[in-house]
This record gives structure tokens, C-alpha cells and sequence, in this order.
């Protein structure tokens, strides 16, 4: 178990300063995302253009891992639309959670949340931003159906 | 002056090295460090003692309890029953019927707001708590005042974390049915003033519930002389094992109470058209117990009077001293509640580092320290924190540990700047 393998300089320059920090007015979807275990709070909002997520932004408290997660989060999907995004969060998951895999190339800087499984109290942190997209999707997706 | 220092006996010497040897846990490495355990407030660690006797019961004695004619059967009965002796001793209790064995304090507290206050509370009642409460002391009366119509009232606190004693008094009136306080904050430390609480509470007519978690390995605990109605704990806070733990219950009260569980040892005779409820304590003790958890709750109290428990509260308080002295001077460092009787219980944050954070680089040193809310989300709103560290210490806790708990702060500046 190494600390330098958890926060890795990418991690630690996310954490200090978060990209796309912040919320959008009027955003077309938003949602919110709580880890009761460590009391992280994680706001997602996004504006849509058809499928495509056009603009994202985050805000929350939350430790070194949830806001580098998030912030790198926030990079990584703007203006791909649902399908990538899906594709994306399950190789996400994957790179957090299966202690074989190996960080596929097309990951990115994502890639850096690679130490995290080593650490698994600390993979709900990486997580959080993730599941708080899914949720705004999932709104946006049924609001849209019922109109 | 002189005949005074000719007359007085040395105080005995707390050999915490020996202390130590007792607890077999604290000699593990933990990722390549010696383990620094700093979270007995969460779950305290067990001798070698309790261990054994746990061992020794289910090795020798098993079988189930108050019902076979056998020979383990009554072997088991009289460790289970023993081990209720034990508990009234240790909190002086006046009788064993006012001894209930339950899964532990939350269950204790459940038991009262299920069985006591459910069947007697109403609309326009009150129940009183603080802003210091565990969610265990808070999640039960909200249910209770769904179930009846109760209104729940939260007694405030001060930037230091101390109860403000004259607004709860102002707070207590003849609607006040139930005060359900802390004895000791388990996110802060803080010793409530429980005695003054139960006389003011006792004054408008209201039963008093204490949470006696975070007291009991820390404090003599006597019942009668507080006054308490009802006292609940936790064996595995005073080095005792999980799963199991105590509500002493005043007996006229515990008497006019209903049953709160159905189902075996609490019966007398049951035909489909009716129940004779048991005597106390067993009435509310459906189902068999767990009984190798009382031996343990026993063997741990045995354990503790050895040492002393006064001689555990005097070390335990110097190295609440000496830390806060230490941790006074590390950079950054805030302290999350500062009351003036504390409990050896350090919450803090770090400027610019989440809790969770410092709790992984800890880890790291061998240090294990509690991150999070602590199960005491109003109190962390409180403070305007999402989350604090805490680290608490026992009887079994160095000066030495302190250093390395310092140490490995200074290593969370350095990966964090």
C-alpha cells in the first residue's frame, strides 16, 4: 500500500483546484449525491443539447478523492453524449473496483483513480461524482419521456 | 502540612506498559507499522481476559439458557445470570430485575421509547433531547413521535460543545414526558452534567433516559446515586465483546412497562388465547441471548475494577492533556468541541484536508484514527463540518502514541501541503 499511488500529482491538482466548480443556472438536469458514510456532498448539473452533454458542473465538500473524481469527471464527458458516457463510467467502475484491470488508454487522466481500489474504504469517494451524473441523467431521461 | 505528606500512601503507579500485554490485538502491525490504535471510542479492544472467558464458556459451559434440566444447561443458566449480578454490582443497581441484556445501547434505547414511552406518550407531549445526541438517541424518539403525536425538542449547545443547561431547563415543562440525554458525546467528548439534568428533568415530572456509551469505560457509573430511570451501554465500549450490552431500568418502572418482543424465556404460559408475561428482567428478553456476550460483559468488568477505573479515568485524562497540548501546535489544526469536562475524546479537522483524508494517511502510518460524522450529523451541522477526525484514548493508550500520532499528522501536510 502506497500513499503515492493514492494521490497521485493529478489527484492532488484536481483537489486543489477542481475544474468546472460550481452550479449552472437553469441547468437542464441536476442532481444530488451524499455519502453518508463520510458526509461528502456532491451537486451535479448539466445542460444538455439533445443527447449531448453540452456544459457540466459540480460543487460539494468532499475529500481529496471525491473532488478530484469529480472534477475529472467533469473533463472527461463534456460533449460526449449518453451512450459514451455510459461506456465510460462502466470502465470507470471497472478500473476502481476489479484488482486485475488495467487502465484502458483511452481513459485519459481518469487513469489516475487506478490507486484507488488498493484503498477500498476509499472507492465510494471516487464513485460518488459518477453515480450523482447517473441520477441527473436518469431525471432528465424520465422528464423528457413524460413530456 | 508536613504530617500530611508523613501520612499520605504513594498512589499506586499506572504500569500502562503492563496494561498493554493484557491486550493481545496491540502487538499486529498494521501495514508495516505497529499498530496505534486511537478509536476505542468506536470499539474499544479486548484483554486477554475476556478472551478466555468467552473461550472458556463456549469450550466448557454451552447449552441454551433457563431451559434444560442438564447439566450445561444450568452450568450456562448460572454464568448468564451471574453475569446479570456482575452488571448490577458494577453500576449498583439495587436488584438483578433491573438488569435487561439487550444487543447494546441502541437496542437499550429502542426497548425504552418502543415499550415506556410509545404506550403512554400522546399529543401535546414532549420528549427532551440535546444537540449532542448520537443518531441512536435521536432516530428512536422521532419514531415515537410519528407513532403518537410526541413533539421532539433538542436542547442546544454552546461553540464549545457544552449543553446550555439554563435553555434546556426552559425547555422542560409539565408536557415533558421523556429526557433522553447523553452521558459523554461520543463525536466530542463532552461530559454532560447528568446529575443537574435528572434533578431538573425529575422536578417537572419527566423519566430520564441517559446514553451511557460513551461514560461507562470511562467514569464509575452508579445508577442510584444519578438517579437515572433508565441507563444504557455497551459491552464492547468497556473492552467487552460486541452484540451485546445493558438497560438498567428503574423496576417500577420496568413493571408497569409492556413487553416490547414477543417470543420464548419471556413467557410464563401461552395458549392461543393468552399470555402470561415472565418476571423481570426476562420479559424483556424474548428469544435466547447472547450469553457468551454477558460472560465476556463480565469477565470485562472484572477486568476493569482490577485496574481500577478511577486509575484508567486519571490516565486517560493525561493523555487528553498532553495530546491537546501536542496537537495544539500542529499546524492548521482546529479543535471540534472544547468543552471544559471532557472525556479522553479529540475530534478535529485540518485546514484544506478532508477528515477522510487524514483517516487514509493515518492508516498509513499504523495509526487508526475514526473520519466521518461519528453517527452525530446535527452535530457536524453544528460545527459547519462535513466530517471530523477523532481520536480517543484508553486504558491501554502511551504518551508514545500520542508522538506517533503527531508524526503521522505532520506526514498528511506533507502529501497534502
Amino acid at each position: 500500500m502506497d500513499l503515492k499511488d493514492l494521490y497521485r500529482d493529478v489527484i492532488l491538482d484536481h483537489k486543489r483546484q477542481p475544474r468546472n466548480f460550481g452550479v449552472i443556472e437553469n441547468a437542464d438536469a441536476h442532481a444530488d449525491g451524499h455519502n453518508p458514510l463520510c458526509g461528502d456532498r456532491l451537486t451535479v448539473s448539466l445542460r444538455l443539447n439533445g443527447d449531448r452533454i453540452e456544459d457540466v458542473r459540480f460543487q460539494g465538500e468532499g475529500c481529496a478523492i471525491s473532488t478530484a473524481s469529480a472534477s475529472l469527471m467533469t473533463e472527461a464527458i463534456k460533449g460526449k453524449d449518453r451512450a459514451a458516457i455510459h461506456d465510460l463510467f462502466t470502465r470507470v467502475h471497472t478500473l476502481l473496483t476489479d484488482p486485475g484491470a488495467l487502465p484502458s488508454p483511452d481513459l485519459g487522466k481518469l487513469a489516475a483513480l487506478s490507486g484507488v481500489r488498493e484503498f477500498p474504504a476509499r472507492v465510494k469517494c471516487a464513485s460518488l461524482c459518477w453515480h450523482t451524473l447517473n441520477a441527473a441523467l436518469a431525471r432528465s431521461a424520465a422528464t423528457v419521456s413524460t413530456e | 502540612m508536613s504530617a500530611q505528606v508523613l501520612h499520605s500512601t504513594p498512589a499506586p503507579v499506572y504500569d500502562v506498559e503492563r496494561v498493554r500485554r493484557d491486550f493481545p490485538i496491540l502487538t499486529r502491525m498494521v501495514n508495516g507499522k505497529p499498530l496505534v490504535y486511537l478509536d476505542s471510542a468506536a470499539s474499544a479492544q479486548r484483554p486477554r481476559r475476556v478472551i478466555e472467558a468467552v473461550d472458556q464458556y463456549e469450550t466448557h459451559s454451552h447449552a441454551n439458557v433457563h431451559r434444560g434440566v442438564h447439566a450445561l444447561s444450568q452450568e450456562a443458566t448460572e454464568a448468564f445470570e451471574g453475569a446479570r449480578d456482575r452488571v448490577r454490582r458494577f453500576i449498583n443497581a439495587s436488584s438483578t430485575r433491573e438488569i435487561i441484556f439487550v444487543r447494546g445501547t441502541t437496542e437499550g434505547i429502542n426497548l425504552v421509547a418502543q415499550s415506556y414511552a410509545r404506550s403512554r406518550l400522546g399529543k401535546g407531549d414532549e420528549i427532551l433531547i440535546t444537540a449532542l445526541e448520537h443518531h441512536a438517541n435521536i432516530v428512536p424518539w422521532q419514531l415515537v413521535c410519528e407513532q403518537t403525536g410526541a413533539t421532539l425538542k433538542v436542547a442546544p449547545i454552546d461553540h464549545r460543545g457544552e449543553l446550555i443547561h439554563e435553555e434546556l431547563e426552559k425547555l422542560l415543562s409539565p408536557r415533558t414526558k421523556v429526557v433522553a440525554v447523553a452521558h459523554v458525546s461520543n463525536a466530542l467528548g463532552t461530559i454532560l452534567p447528568v446529575k443537574r439534568i435528572i434533578d431538573a428533568a425529575h422536578a417537572q415530572g419527566a423519566v430520564v433516559v441517559v446514553d451511557g456509551a460513551q461514560a461507562i469505560p470511562h467514569a464509575r457509573v452508579d445508577v442510584r446515586a444519578l438517579g437515572a430511570d433508565f441507563y444504557a451501554f455497551s459491552a464492547h465500549k468497556l473492552y467487552g465483546p460486541t452484540g451485546v450490552g445493558v438497560l438498567y431500568g428503574r423496576e417500577s418502572l420496568l413493571a408497569e412497562m409492556p413487553p416490547w418482543q414477543g417470543g420464548g424465556d419471556m413467557i410464563k404460559a401461552v395458549t392461543f388465547e393468552r399470555t402470561t408475561y415472565n418476571d423481570l428482567p426476562w420479559k424483556f428478553e424474548a428469544g435466547t441471548p447472547n450469553i457468551s456476550g454477558a460472560v465476556g460483559l463480565a469477565a470485562a468488568m472484572d477486568y476493569v475494577d482490577e485496574l481500577g477505573i478511577e486509575n484508567i479515568a486519571a490516565h486517560e485524562q493525561r493523555l487528553l492533556q498532553v495530546a491537546t497540548e501536542a496537537l495544539a501546535r500542529v499546524p492548521g489544526l482546529q479543535f471540534i468541541g472544547t468543552a471544559a469536562h471532557k472525556a479522553s475524546v479529540i475530534s478535529f479537522t485540518l485546514d484544506g484536508v478532508h477528515p477522510h483524508d487524514i483517516g487514509t494517511v493515518l492508516d498509513a502510518e499504523g495509526v487508526a484514527v475514526r473520519t466521518g460524522h461519528h453517527c452525530a450529523m446535527p452535530v457536524m451541522d453544528f460545527f459547519r463540518v462535513p466530517a471530523t477526525a477523532r481520536a480517543s484514548f484508553a486504558c491501554y493508550n502511551t504518551e508514545d502514541e500520542i508522538g506517533q500520532l503527531v508524526a503521522a499528522l505532520r506526514k498528511v501536510r506533507e502529501v497534502f501541503g
